[in-house]
């Protein structure tokens, strides 16, 4: 169960935009109903997305005419139960006319979320979409019925071939209110001169503890009895316009359990893994990256920058390294996130995206949640920690989908400390084949020992107690490329926004670092450390340095040392649960703040030394 | 008994939940007390499936540890 997500007091920032005089037309639904479908035919191309601060939920406003139309993210209802609603409930609360996109196939589910706007007193259109698809599956919905029950234009709509999508355009001008529950009405009329509107008034009776706290009243907890009668009524509705037949489980339903069930599930997950890794770990970290970074990035960009930044400064000063240095402000930001970030958030968006919009995710969540639960995690956590085989820094900013602090907590630090990114997976994998299966399999197995320890020891000391899982499945299908693409652009650019600084940041403090003498003095004052307790030649010193900027620069400084088996083993495992790279920091200092950051940094450097350690000395011993 | 002793495939009827979020939850998606689901099973090494409408919801094993549930014949 997912905790109570904060109360966003801000209003949304396209709604402010509105001009006077302009309707907002607001696109409301559930998960999975098309609604960005309907939002991309009616505003065209020009479409504004705004990111909401603290969430991973996005909202896209664009025009219609004179009128703004706003995407809200899906959901089952208004309230305030995790993030997407928070955000949708501010914007379905200030809507002209919300037209509401509901699922044929699942009405008496979508219809709770209808009559729930319905009793708010919002003008509505309901788009009936996805009548195709009922009715190869038997189920037949009668349109005019439904719209005499909920007292609002109802318009069938087919959205991927458009169909419907002109009468709904023009329905937006005959919505109306449509028909709530006469007693529920009085009530919301009681409270209206302390609330303002039937909408607040709807939210303060229902118990919402943001929209109470806006309006200074206590939260009322009769959310239980206005949600069974709104249930039952919809209900009714529903047996007065749906004839569907019985039928047993069809293939497409089949195949889903068949994703959730070990047996079947655990094959068909690992060579998803194995095919991710192949994509971005392989061609994009490796081949793409190697063009991107390397070719263009340091062979053209750099140079002409620097040989730009040299006409103003000159190539000696302080001002000089600082900007174009070795870890120049301007050369490293520019080559880090443009020439290896940037394929790699593409990669990884477009998968994800695919995976998204397949239908897999949940049930990859399902599949796991046992397991995740002896570390304090549900299933959904398998998200984030699968993403961060691949960037360290883009995952911990998915752990915001978890339930509450304590599990973003867990998978952060798993993350940070036991997860090798995919710049690390490459030389790991070089290293470790080159040593043979035995040091393979001991590096693997350590891995996971320390994996589950760390996630035991965090679900045991943390205070509180982690959400339990629950999540809906949506039908599996075949993604829409579409819509994987403008899902991935929407977030490679909201990504890039958000790191840039950091990066900058990241780079204008090693310059100093460098500059002052410290980074070298650091890589002396290591020595004893590498060659005493890990028993790896003075060099490697130098790699654990580099490490601290990027982990796969660390990794890949093991390479030119030639060690023998033992070696490789103790410097792999040392480097794996090495700290985080730079981005990945700032991105933790971020999300979770920087007590928690110095605790995960200092505590990987220990946990580095004192397992590598522990190791060398067991395999000396052996 | 409770959701998560709930035989693979078997029809049964809420009887009543718990968790006073995961009740708003269900009743969203057409569960209420008294509701009887088209089929329910505990997925090894995962939570409990629920299947109810052509909609499938996956609850984690402590949670519909809190849910009663009866067996329905048929």
């Amino acid at each position: 169960m997912s905790a109570t997500a904060t109360c966003h007091s801000r209003r949304s920032a396209a709604a402010a935009e509105a001009p006077a005089g302009a309707r907002r037309i607001v696109l409301a639904g559930n998960p999975n109903v098309g609604k960005s479908l309907f939002f991309n035919a009616f505003t065209g191309l020009y479409v504004d997305v705004s990111n909401f601060p603290g969430t991973t939920v996005s909202v896209s406003s664009g025009r219609m005419g004179d009128d703004v139309v706003l995407d809200t993210p899906g959901i089952y209802g208004v309230a305030s139960f995790n993030d997407e609603e928070t955000v949708a409930r501010d914007i379905v609360m200030e809507a002209d006319v919300i037209v509401n996109v509901v699922d044929a196939v699942h009405l008496d589910r979508d219809l709770f979320l209808t009559q729930q706007i319905i009793d708010m007193g919002i003008p509505v259109v309901v788009a009936l979409n996805m009548l195709d698809e009922a009715e190869a599956q038997g189920v037949l919905v009668d349109a005019e019925a439904l719209s005499r029950a909920l007292g609002v234009p109802v318009v069938p709509t087919v959205a991927p071939r458009r169909q419907g999508f002109d009468d709904v355009r023009s329905a937006v001008d005959r919505a109306v209110p449509g028909v709530s529950d006469p007693a529920l009405q009085a009530r919301l009329t009681g409270l209206l001169d302390r609330v303002g509107t039937r909408a607040d008034a709807l939210l303060v009776l229902e118990g919402d503890p943001c929209v109470s706290e806006r309006h200074g009243v206590d939260a009322t907890g009769r959310r239980d009895e206005i949600y069974t009668d709104r249930r039952r009524r919809v209900n009714a509705v529903v047996d007065q316009v749906v004839t569907q037949p019985h039928r047993g489980l069809d293939l497409r339903t089949r195949l889903g359990h068949a994703l959730m069930r070990p047996l079947t599930g655990i094959p068909v997950l690992a060579l998803t893994l194995y095919l991710m890794y192949e994509i971005i770990g392989v061609f994009v970290a490796g081949t793409v990256v190697g063009f991107t970074e390397g070719t263009v990035m340091q062979g053209y960009v750099e140079p002409f920058l620097r040989s730009a930044i040299a006409q103003v400064t000159g190539t000696s000063g302080v001002v000089y390294e600082l900007l174009a240095g070795e870890f120049g402000v301007v050369t490293m930001t520019l080559t880090y996130v443009f020439g290896l970030l940037l394929p790699l958030v593409v990669a990884f968006y477009l998968l994800l995206s695919t995976l998204e919009d397949s239908g897999y995710l949940p049930r990859i969540a399902a599949l796991s949640d046992r397991l995740m639960t002896t570390i304090g995690l549900n299933g959904r956590a398998i998200v984030p920690i699968i993403l961060g085989f691949g960037c360290i820094t883009m995952a911990t900013i998915t752990t915001r989908i978890l339930g509450n602090e304590r599990e973003r907590r867990i998978a952060t630090a798993l993350m940070a400390f036991a997860i090798p990114c995919s710049a690390q997976l490459g030389v790991i994998i070089a290293l470790a084949s080159a040593a043979g299966g035995a040091v393979a399999v001991a590096y693997a197995a350590i891995m996971v020992f320390i994996f589950g320890l760390i996630g035991r020891v965090m679900a045991k000391s943390l205070p509180g107690t982690s959400t339990d899982l629950f999540i809906d499945l949506p039908p599996l299908r075949l993604p829409r490329p579409l819509n994987v693409l403008l899902k991935t652009w929407h977030k490679t650019v909201m990504f890039l926004r958000e790191v840039i600084v950091y990066f900058a940041a990241g780079a204008l403090i090693l310059s100093v670092l460098r500059l002052s003498g410290v980074l070298e003095w650091l890589q002396r004052a290591l020595t004893p450390l590498t060659v005493g307790w890990l028993e790896l030649p003075a060099q490697a010193s130098t790699a654990f340095v580099m490490g601290f900027v990027r982990r796969d620069f660390g990794a890949a400084g093991l390479y030119e040392l030639g060690l023998d088996g033992t070696q490789i083993l103790v410097a792999l495992v040392t480097i794996t649960l090495f700290v985080p790279c730079i981005a990945s920091v700032l991105v933790i200092t971020k999300e979770r703040g920087k007590l928690f950051t110095v605790f995960t940094w200092l505590g990987s450097v220990g946990l580095a030394f004192g397992v590598g350690g522990v190791v060398a000395k067991l395999a000396g011993a052996l | 008994m409770t959701l998560r002793e709930a035989r693979r495939g078997r029809r049964v009827r809420i009887v009543a939940i718990a968790d006073d979020t995961c009740r708003a939850q269900c009743v969203r998606f057409g569960i209420g007390e008294g509701t009887v689901i088209d089929s329910a099973e505990t997925l090894p090494l995962g939570p409990v499936l629920v299947r109810h409408r052509r909609q499938e919801l996956c609850l984690g094993r402590r949670l519909a540890g809190r849910i009663r549930v009866e067996e329905v014949g048929g």
